[in-house]
């Protein structure tokens, strides 16, 4: 949908552009961007141990940030996932496309499958649902986040976003990198993006920090290593 | 020159709020308590960075190329955005972005909206703009919300409602969440995780029936188009997430060059500004995604005074910020104020060098600001892209001293301020200390030619080796 452009509007882009121009008088005309000095003398990596560590590291700093952390082996997925879902009482999980089924071969849970090209759960339906399982696309080790790209076994954004209870499988070495720097070259901008760092959480009241307003208000991440 | 916004209006200058507000003992402990609070832990989240000051330098340096040439990466950025389904608007002023955001909410056929907490719409008034147009705005961000029940207004960058304890908060919440929607839940106590869920309870169904959403941006990026909303709480992702419609309003000054710069802002704002590696969500979006987040995208791209800051060539470095709000909890100054002293949706340091650039040195708010500040420089030293605000604050008090009449007579009045505010009792130990560690930093804060002269006109001795303190007592 494009709205039509506006005379007026046409002749502000003209105005504030023109207002730009002649601010910056003192540029040489010459100039190009990359000629101003950018120096990126800093580090790519700031803890450099091997790929284990990192996960040890995701793991303590994801745990910090008051997500609950599971460690499993890929044949014990199934079982890990039905128990932490069991454990926390959930009635009905949100898949998105393309989840691996075996991931829940372990329980009964209804599940609240999303079909974004027929017909997607609408946000009450979301509401109502207790938890959302879903993989990512990157984790980063030092600072403890998990990249969704809403791509495949991820689905749209208000899948983990409206349920109460966000269940995440990192695949471990494989999607875990150490740094911001060596995560972004493997994420594509023109995919929605979110980056999920602990719970939400706000520190609006004298600076105390609560865990949980409006985003899910549990965050559970499965770090699955080895076979 | 852009038109001052209104949001400016009835404040007293800096000398009188300054005055009322310290006499304020309670807001004092209130705003002591929180900045001490949030600066420590700050200095440990940047003492893990090995490298921070290549970061910073790094930062500085990205700003200052984009600023240099910012027709370019503007085009480049609305070229972008637009090819990915999204609409460039171009507002001159305050009340042309104003007029925009209206008419296209009125477009949807919708009265109300829900808002990601920005200060550029806090800067342009956008609120009372569509209140004035039948439309509401719901405020979602949890301070945010506690301002605006409180009919208050925001006071500091990151924590809007940070002069507000958790007993005012419960009144508030109690007395005013029934006159928005859902009423605050009875026997609500002060429990902040009581606050937080009554928050949450009171905006879901706004979040889950909203249809129109309005969100500032803390980047642009050029290259892609993708904006960048950086949060806590998950208000913003409800709001960029769940509506049909998103409407963006962003200074000129956001975008920068490359997706690869974010490893950069992305390290250091979330430390400089609540002192985490990284904050709980980011959301980065490029024009629109078929069956996924809203299904029209419109991007304001504000001046509002932004092209007249750029053009002074010491002030321009203000428009680097990127709001992390690190500035204000160690300013000196701020601390013993609180935000509304500074009478501007922009408090503390960056405040005094931002609001009178964007506003204009006419006012006796714009006049009086660039005096609310002891020089201390600590300002400077936590600033993740190393705003030199002593410098800018010097500068404008030169061209406050050139332009005369009106300007002239207020700055003894301001001066007096601002050394009063640091000389009430126990406000000393702090601003000592604070001098003397950034001692070593101040000399290059007066340079030039036109500083000298214009300490030689205006009577006042170089920055001093001693603390302001000490030159105040000597010199009143
Ligand atoms: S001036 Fe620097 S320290 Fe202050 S808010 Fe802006 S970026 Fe942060």
């Amino acid at each position: 949908m494009t709205t039509p452009h506006r005379p007026t509007a046409t002749g502000s882009r003209a105005r504030v552009l023109g207002r730009v121009r002649a601010a910056l008088a003192d540029v040489p005309p010459a100039e190009r961007p990359d000629e101003v000095l950018v120096a990126r003398d800093y580090l790519d990596v700031h803890d450099t141990g091997g790929p284990g560590e990192l996960t040890d590291l995701l793991h303590e700093n994801l745990t910090e940030y008051r997500a609950h952390v599971h460690r499993t082996t890929r044949a014990r997925l199934p079982e890990t996932i039905a128990e932490l879902l069991a454990v926390r009482g959930s009635g009905s999980v949100v898949t998105p496309p393309g989840l691996p089924p075996e991931w829940l071969s372990g329980t009964g849970i209804v599940r609240v499958p999303d079909d974004p090209t027929g017909t997607p759960l609408t946000a009450a339906r979301l509401d109502a649902a207790d938890s959302t399982l879903t993989g990512c696309a990157v984790a980063i080790a030092e600072t403890g986040t998990l990249v969704l790209d809403a791509g495949t076994g991820q689905g749209r954004r208000a899948l983990t976003l409206v349920p109460d209870h966000h269940v995440c499988v990192v695949r471990a070495p494989e999607q875990v990198v150490a740094s911001l720097p060596l995560a972004l070259p493997r994420l594509d901008p023109s995919r929605p993006l979110t980056w999920i760092s602990g719970p939400s959480a706000t520190s609006d009241i004298e600076l105390e920090r609560v865990e949980g307003v409006h985003g899910p208000r549990t965050l559970e991440v499965v770090l699955v290593t080895g076979s | 020159m852009s038109a001052p916004s209104e949001t400016f209006l009835g404040f007293p200058a800096f000398p009188e709020a300054a005055h009322d507000a310290v006499r304020d003992r309670e807001l004092r402990r209130t705003m002591r308590h929180a900045t001490h609070t949030i600066r420590d832990k700050r200095a440990r989240a940047v003492a893990e960075l090995a490298d921070w000051d290549e970061l910073r330098t790094a930062g500085a340096q990205l700003k200052e190329r984009t600023l240099r040439h910012l027709p370019h990466y503007l085009e480049q950025l609305e070229e972008a955005v637009t090819r990915a389904g999204g609409t460039v608007h171009w507002a001159a002023d305050a009340a042309e972005a104003n007029r925009i955001v209206a008419e296209l909410v009125r477009e949807t056929g919708e009265q109300e909206v829900v808002k990601v907490k920005s200060m550029a719409t806090q800067e342009i008034g956008l609120n009372e703009a569509l209140a004035a147009e039948d439309i509401t705005a719901y405020e979602t961000d949890l301070a945010e919300l506690i301002v605006q029940l409180g009919r208050d207004r925001p006071s500091h960058i990151l924590v809007p409602a940070i002069h507000r304890d958790r007993r005012q908060i419960q009144e508030i919440f109690r007395e005013r969440m029934a006159d928005w929607g859902r009423t605050a839940p009875e026997n609500l106590t002060d429990d902040p995780v009581q606050l937080a869920e009554a928050a949450r309870l009171h905006l879901r169904e706004k979040f889950l029936n909203a249809r129109v959403a309005v969100s500032g941006a803390n980047f642009m990026i050029a290259e892609t188009g993708t904006m960048v909303v950086v949060e806590s709480e998950g208000n913003g992702r409800m709001c960029l997430t769940l509506p049909d419609t998103l409407i963006t309003v962003a200074g000129i000054e956001k975008v920068v060059p490359t997706w690869r710069d974010l490893e950069v802002f992305l390290q250091t704002l979330p430390r400089s500004s609540t002192a985490e590696r990284m904050n709980p969500y980011t959301s980065t979006w490029t024009g629109t995604t078929d069956g996924d987040g809203p299904r029209a995208f419109h991007l304001v791209l504000l001046d509002n005074g932004r092209t007249d800051t750029l053009a002074d060539q010491v002030g321009r470095q203000a428009l680097r910020c990127i709001r992390c709000s690190a500035c204000l909890n160690v300013c000196p100054v701020y601390e013993r104020t609180g935000g509304h002293a500074y009478g501007s949706v922009y408090p503390g340091p960056i405040g005094a060098v931002l609001t009178p650039q964007l506003h204009g040195i006419q006012s006796e708010v714009g006049a009086s600001l660039p005096y609310a500040s002891s020089l201390c420089g600590a300002c400077y030293d936590v600033c993740p892209v190393a705003i030199d605000i002593p410098e800018v604050l010097v500068h404008l008090r030169e061209r406050i001293a050139e332009q005369g009449g009106k300007g002239h007579r207020l700055e003894k009045a301001a001066v007096n301020a601002a050394g009063w505010v640091l000389n009430h009792p126990r406000a000393l130990e702090v601003g000592e200390r604070l001098a003397s560690l950034t001692r070593r930093l101040q000399p290059k804060r007066l340079p030039g030619p036109g500083a000298a002269q214009w300490t030689r006109s205006r009577d006042l001795p170089e920055l001093p080796a001693r603390s302001f303190r000490a030159w105040w007592k000597e010199n009143r």
